[in-house]
C-alpha cells in the first residue's frame, strides 16, 4: 500500500484512494472544493515519487516541472512525498460588492499587480480560513478590477459569506486563471454563438467584450437563459452593449412553461434562428446537465467539436458531518 | 505503406471523428447509450478508437476493451448494437470517399473487437 508523506508524517492509502482523502481522513486540512480537477485549490507539490499525469492535468508547464499536482485526482502508484503549494496565491482586495438581483452578486476585486488572464478563464478565490470557491472572469485585464458574478448558492459558504458579511476592503487570495473556454483570434469573420444558464453569463460576457475589444467582424449572438425573469440579471448593461457594436446580438430566454427546461428553452429558440451551425464557434457555461446537452446539440446542428468551448459550474460537495 | 498511412493517419482521424459521432449520436439503436456521457470525454474515446480501426498506433488491449465496456454489457449492449456502430463507421469513410478496399480492411479490424466488447 502506498504511503503518503506530508510535512513530514507519513499516512497509510487505501487502495484507490486519492492523496487529498488521505490527508482529510488524517485529519490534515487542505483546501478542496470541486473534487475533479477543476478548481485546482488542492493543489500541492511532490518533492519526492511519481504522480499520475491525469493529476496533472490541465496545469501550466511551469507548475508541471516543478511537481504540483492536483491531490483530488492523484491516487499514487507509490510512495510520494509532497508539500504545501506555497508562493501560488496572489492577493486581492474586495473594491466594491453589488447585488444585481436577491440571489446574483457581481464582485469586483483590486489586485496590486495585474494577473495575466484571458476573459472567460476561472480564479479560485480563498478565504482567510482556507474556504476556496472557483469563479468566473467576466472582465478583461484591461480593466481596473477583476470581476465576478456570484450566485447565491442554497447553504453556499463562499457565496452566504461574499452576500451577507463580506465589506469592500476585504482582504482575500486568489489562485489561477485555469480554464480553456476563452476567445481566440484568427478568424475574426467567424459567427460565435455563446450560451450560457444563469451565472454562466460571466464568462460569456467576459468572451463577447474579449472578442469586441479583439476587432472581431463576425455576428455574435448571445443567448442568456434562465428559470425566472429575475434570473436574467444583465439585461439593461448588455442592451446598452448590444447598441454599441451592430454586430452583437442578445437574446434573453424564459421557458414558455413550468414543465419546459431552461435549456430546451435555449435550444428551441437557437434552432429556430440558425439551422446550421457548421461554420460557427460555440462558447457553452452554465449548469452541468445543461451544457452537456447543449454542447451536443450545437454538434448536432454542425458545430465542428474542436470549435466548441464550454465550461460546466461545478457544484462544491456539501460537507457531510 | 500501413493502412493507417494510406488512410492519412491523424488527418484521417481528425476528418473522420466528427462525421462519425455525430451519426453514432442521432441513431436511434444506440444513441441512448451516449445520453448522459460528457462529449469531450467521449469525443477522445472515439479518438481512440478510430485510430485503432485505421490500424494506427494505440494502446487498446483486449482487457482494456472488457473492462471499458462491461458497464454497457450490463444495460444491454449486445450484437445489434455493435453492427449499428459498425454501419456508423463504414457509412462514414465511404462519405469521406475512403476506397473499398481500405474501408474492408477497416471494418475487419474493428469486427476483431467484437468478442471483447461484449464480453464474450
Amino acid at each position: 500500500m502506498p504511503s503518503v508523506t506530508f510535512a513530514g508524517v507519513s499516512y497509510a492509502a487505501t487502495p484507490g484512494e486519492a492523496v487529498l482523502d488521505t490527508l482529510l481522513r488524517h485529519g490534515v486540512p487542505i483546501s478542496n472544493s470541486c473534487r475533479a480537477g477543476a478548481c485546482q485549490s488542492c493543489l500541492l507539490r511532490a518533492s519526492a515519487g511519481a504522480v499520475p499525469a491525469i493529476a496533472q492535468r490541465g496545469l501550466k508547464a511551469t507548475l508541471v516541472e516543478q511537481g504540483y499536482f492536483l491531490s483530488c485526482s492523484c491516487v499514487p502508484e507509490g510512495d510520494l512525498t509532497i508539500e504545501p503549494a506555497v508562493g501560488l496565491e496572489v492577493n486581492a482586495a474586495i473594491a466594491s460588492l453589488e447585488r444585481l438581483t436577491p440571489t446574483v452578486l457581481r464582485a469586483r476585486l483590486r489586485l496590486p499587480q495585474p494577473l495575466a488572464y484571458r476573459a472567460g478563464q476561472y480564479i479560485t478565490l480563498r478565504r482567510i480560513d482556507g474556504l476556496s470557491r472557483s469563479y468566473s472572469l467576466a472582465s478583461l485585464p484591461t480593466d481596473e478590477t477583476l470581476e465576478l458574478h456570484v450566485r447565491l448558492a442554497p447553504h453556499g459558504q463562499m457565496s452566504g459569506w461574499l452576500f451577507n458579511e463580506a465589506r469592500e476592503g476585504d482582504e482575500i487570495t486568489l489562485r489561477g486563471p485555469a480554464g480553456d473556454c476563452f476567445y481566440t483570434t484568427g478568424k475574426i469573420d467567424q459567427p460565435m454563438l455563446l450560451v450560457g444558464t444563469g451565472t454562466g453569463l460571466a464568462p460569456l460576457v467576459g468572451i463577447c467584450r474579449d472578442a469586441l475589444h479583439s476587432g472581431h467582424t463576425g455576428p455574435i449572438h448571445l443567448y442568456h437563459g434562465s428559470r425566472t425573469s429575475e434570473g436574467l440579471y444583465l439585461q439593461d448593461e448588455l442592451t446598452d452593449l448590444v447598441r454599441a457594436h451592430r454586430n452583437l446580438h442578445y437574446a434573453a430566454i424564459l421557458p414558455g412553461a413550468d414543465t419546459m427546461s431552461t435549456h430546451d428553452a435555449l435550444l428551441g429558440a437557437i434552432t429556430g434562428a440558425f439551422p446550421s451551425l457548421a461554420a460557427w464557434r460555440g462558447f457553452v457555461c452554465g449548469n452541468p446537465p445543461a451544457v452537456s446537452m447543449l454542447k451536443k446539440k450545437l454538434f448536432l446542428r454542425g458545430m465542428p467539436a474542436r470549435e466548441i468551448f464550454s465550461d460546466a459550474f461545478l457544484e462544491a460537495p456539501r460537507l457531510t458531518a | 505503406m500501413s493502412l493507417y498511412e494510406q488512410l492519412g493517419g491523424q488527418a484521417a482521424v481528425d476528418a473522420a471523428v466528427d462525421v462519425f459521432y455525430r451519426k453514432v449520436l442521432t441513431d436511434d439503436r444506440i444513441s441512448h447509450f451516449f445520453d448522459d456521457v460528457d462529449m469531450d470525454v467521449q469525443m477522445a474515446k472515439q479518438r481512440a478508437f478510430l485510430t485503432m480501426a485505421f490500424g494506427g498506433p494505440n494502446k487498446y488491449t483486449g482487457k482494456d476493451l472488457r473492462t471499458g465496456h462491461s458497464h454497457l454489457v450490463k444495460r444491454g449492449l449486445n450484437g445489434d448494437h455493435f453492427q449499428a456502430v459498425a454501419e456508423n463507421l463504414s457509412a462514414t469513410l465511404v462519405e469521406l470517399k475512403v476506397p473499398q478496399p481500405l474501408i474492408d480492411q477497416v471494418m475487419a479490424i474493428a469486427g476483431g473487437a467484437r468478442a471483447d466488447v461484449l464480453g464474450q
